[in-house]
């Protein structure tokens, strides 16, 4: 056939044999990539004429967005919070390695820590995108240290800080900079803090919710100044109480300004939250529904002793696992949902035409196949 | 004319997608030498198109050496519009099959200058050496493509507004709101079907019946412009038992009997694999 480029001379690859996720289902059609973007094939078909260089075959597999975990500390033996000369080559390290379980886009996470390991680790990593390197970072998700004590879960209690003046002071004081900040955890009943919460959300730095114990009340003030998830729902806050849901209640919440949706993480390992209370809070609120890691040092390594910011912990063992909704819906908790939570969702997780061509393909058992980055195929499942 | 008569839709269909089948196989299409094929929308030919799709993911066929022009297309309608019939093509046959883009043709309804957009297509497909099979549907008031009741019998591509008739046909399928239905549209006249060496109807259901009656049992007339086939040397009506349904008893008795000649211009069903 004659040549085809009139809109751009880049090659054009057709992903064949698929089912794709689309508009929250699967579906039998095709996908098409240029330049690392997802093409408009109609578009191509009548307005350029064109037709693909390249066809990849994949065998009936599904292709869904790459995942996006926005609460990781570390894996592999790394710990995002140690205050290391070379932070950098940690996460790219990691980074790397997460490729292999289909996420392409993530939050390296620091606990509560002392502002020395904020101002130094910090400024050493910068938003960027991914590649063949490894997943790329959509900046730091800061856990603490604006947390409760008595929510403090496994962070050190010597570094919480309360909010001196309820001002950007208070955040550059702590962090000393928020320049390649995603997200900030804090716990809203500490004093002076919708102020911050505003700060934050005005900078498009996302706020969450976690380690506190603030009522029901609380936590939708915190979301009217604009708060918009849950770190880790259940975990590290107050009970569910029929009188008092607490932040838990925000996920039916009336108080939640009009269009505005309150996303909330969780562990789906079946040991953070058991599984029907899992279901319970995804019945409640589906399309809130982020699936995070929480990973840290110890993923991908033996049991033993290792370091979690500044403590040291122990590991039994590990395992993964997703519970009582459909595969899309799944699907969609771990790529569609957190690039909503981001405000990325013009670029990343999901299908559509013109987003970034991170792809994952996956078996029925969603068993991880391959991952694509713009496109290029970062990672292949040995045969 | 033929009047092929089937069971039912689907093997209506099947019918007219191995003929369309053996039609170009036959040919032997080449880079020097293009099998050029008219094309209709709507829900008739559906099922016609989801065969031809079968027949080439199976092998059988290929459309790199077609040339495709279809009938019609809304003015104004934007070209990514779902009901848009650059939508219906690409999501019911082009995506599904390997004809180059270049050679799939259809009036731009939201060209600059209309006229001169219809002007073009009539010189696109001289240039292409005129039309070899012209596949087209009949409407409830027995029109072909957009030629509506009163169109001259010797029309080419132009504008045509559409008939109340049409618009409440087509109402269906933007939500059964009639303010939303285009009025206008883009269509290949009576005159540049009539050119085609070989026109191929489909006509399946009930509601089609009267108007294939008043298209093959009475007068070649403007009001229903399909008549005007009646003067083509090669038509083919392909219908289901349903759309006979308004015919006298004679005229369907006399061409069911003649269905084993007419078979045999689909069997044997011929395949690119034997070649």
């Amino acid at each position: 056939m004659p040549s085809n480029k009139s809109v751009s001379d880049a090659p054009i690859t057709q992903f064949i044999n698929c089912r794709i996720l689309r508009e929250h289902q699967l579906q039998r059609d095709d996908l098409w990539v240029r330049e690392g973007k997802i093409l408009d094939p109609e578009k191509l078909f009548f307005d350029e004429q064109g037709y693909a260089d390249k066809r990849v075959d994949c065998e009936g597999s599904i292709i869904a967005p790459g995942f996006i975990d926005v609460q990781i500390n570390g894996g592999y033996g790394i710990d995002f919070s140690q205050a290391c000369e070379d932070v950098c080559s940690g996460v790219s390290f990691v980074a790397k390695k997460i490729l292999e379980h289909g996420v392409t886009s993530f939050c390296p996470t620091l606990v509560t820590s002392p502002p020395a390991v904020y101002h130094k680790v910090l400024p050493q990593v910068k938003v960027h995108n991914g590649g063949s390197h490894g997943a790329g970072v959509l900046g730091f998700h800061l856990e603490g240290p604006f947390i409760s004590l008595e929510k403090k879960g496994a962070h050190p209690a010597q570094f919480l800080r309360p909010f001196k003046s309820g001002d950007i002071s208070d955040l550059m004081e702590a962090y000393g900079s928020l320049d390649n900040v995603a997200m900030v955890t804090l716990a809203p009943e500490l004093a002076n803090s919708q102020s911050v919460v505003r700060e934050l959300s005005q900078r498009g730095i996302t706020v969450s919710l976690g380690h506190s114990v603030a009522n029901l009340s609380q936590a939708e003030d915190a979301v009217k100044h604009g708060a918009t998830f849950i770190t880790h729902l259940f975990n590290a806050m107050l009970p569910f109480h029929h009188r008092d849901p607490g932040i838990v209640g925000l996920l039916t919440s009336d108080q939640v300004p009009a269009g505005r949706t309150v996303y909330y993480g969780m562990i789906a390992d079946g040991i953070h939250t058991n599984p029907a209370a899992l279901r319970i809070a995804h019945r409640a609120h589906p399309s809130g529904l982020v699936l995070v890691t929480d990973a840290i040092t110890a993923m991908g390594l033996p049991p033993g002793r290792h370091t979690l910011g500044q403590q040291v912990i122990e590991i039994q063992g590990l395992h993964a696992y997703v519970a009582g909704c459909s595969v899309e819906e799944a699907l969609e908790a771990a790529s569609l949902h957190p690039a909503q939570l981001l405000g990325i969702s013009n670029k990343k997780g999901n299908l559509d035409y013109g987003s970034d061509a991170d792809l994952l393909l996956l078996d029925e058992a969603l068993n991880i196949k391959a991952t694509y980055i713009s496109g290029e195929e970062v990672w292949r499942k040995e045969p | 004319m033929r009047l092929v008569i089937l069971d039912d839709y689907n093997l209506a269909s099947e019918w007219a997608a191995k003929y369309i089948r053996n039609r170009i196989i036959q040919f032997k299409p080449s880079a020097d030498r293009y099998f050029t094929l008219g094309l209709p929308t709507g829900s008739t030919p559906y099922g016609c198109y989801q065969k031809l799709i079968e027949y080439y993911r199976n092998g059988d066929i290929s459309f790199k050496y077609v040339k495709t022009f279809n009938m019609d297309e809304y003015v104004g309608l934007p070209r990514a519009h779902p009901e848009s019939y650059h939508s219906y093509m690409w999501n019911n046959f082009f995506k599904h099959i390997d004809i180059d883009p270049a050679n799939a043709h259809i009036l731009d309804g939201n060209a600059e200058d209309l006229e001169a957009e219809c002007r073009a297509y009539e010189q696109k497909i001289a240039g292409a050496g005129g039309i070899e099979l012209f596949v087209g549907g009949i409407g409830p008031d027995g029109h072909i493509a957009f030629n509506e009741p009163g169109s001259s019998l010797v029309s080419r591509t132009r504008v045509k507004t559409l008939a109340k008739d049409t618009i409440v046909a087509n109402a269906r399928f933007f939500g059964n709101n009639l303010s939303k239905v285009p009025t206008m549209a883009l269509t290949v006249g009576v005159g540049t079907v009539m050119d085609a060496k070989e026109v191929m109807i489909l006509i399946t259901g009930a509601h089609k019946a009267f108007a294939l009656y008043k298209a093959i049992e009475e007068g070649v007339n403007h009001m229903w412009t399909v008549s005007a086939f009646q003067q083509h040397p090669r038509t083919i009506f392909v219908c289901d038992e349903d759309a006979t349904l308004e015919l006298r008893v004679k005229t369907v008795k006399y061409f069911k009997g003649l269905m084993h000649v007419h078979n045999k211009l689909v069997d044997p069903v011929l395949s690119i694999k034997d070649q």
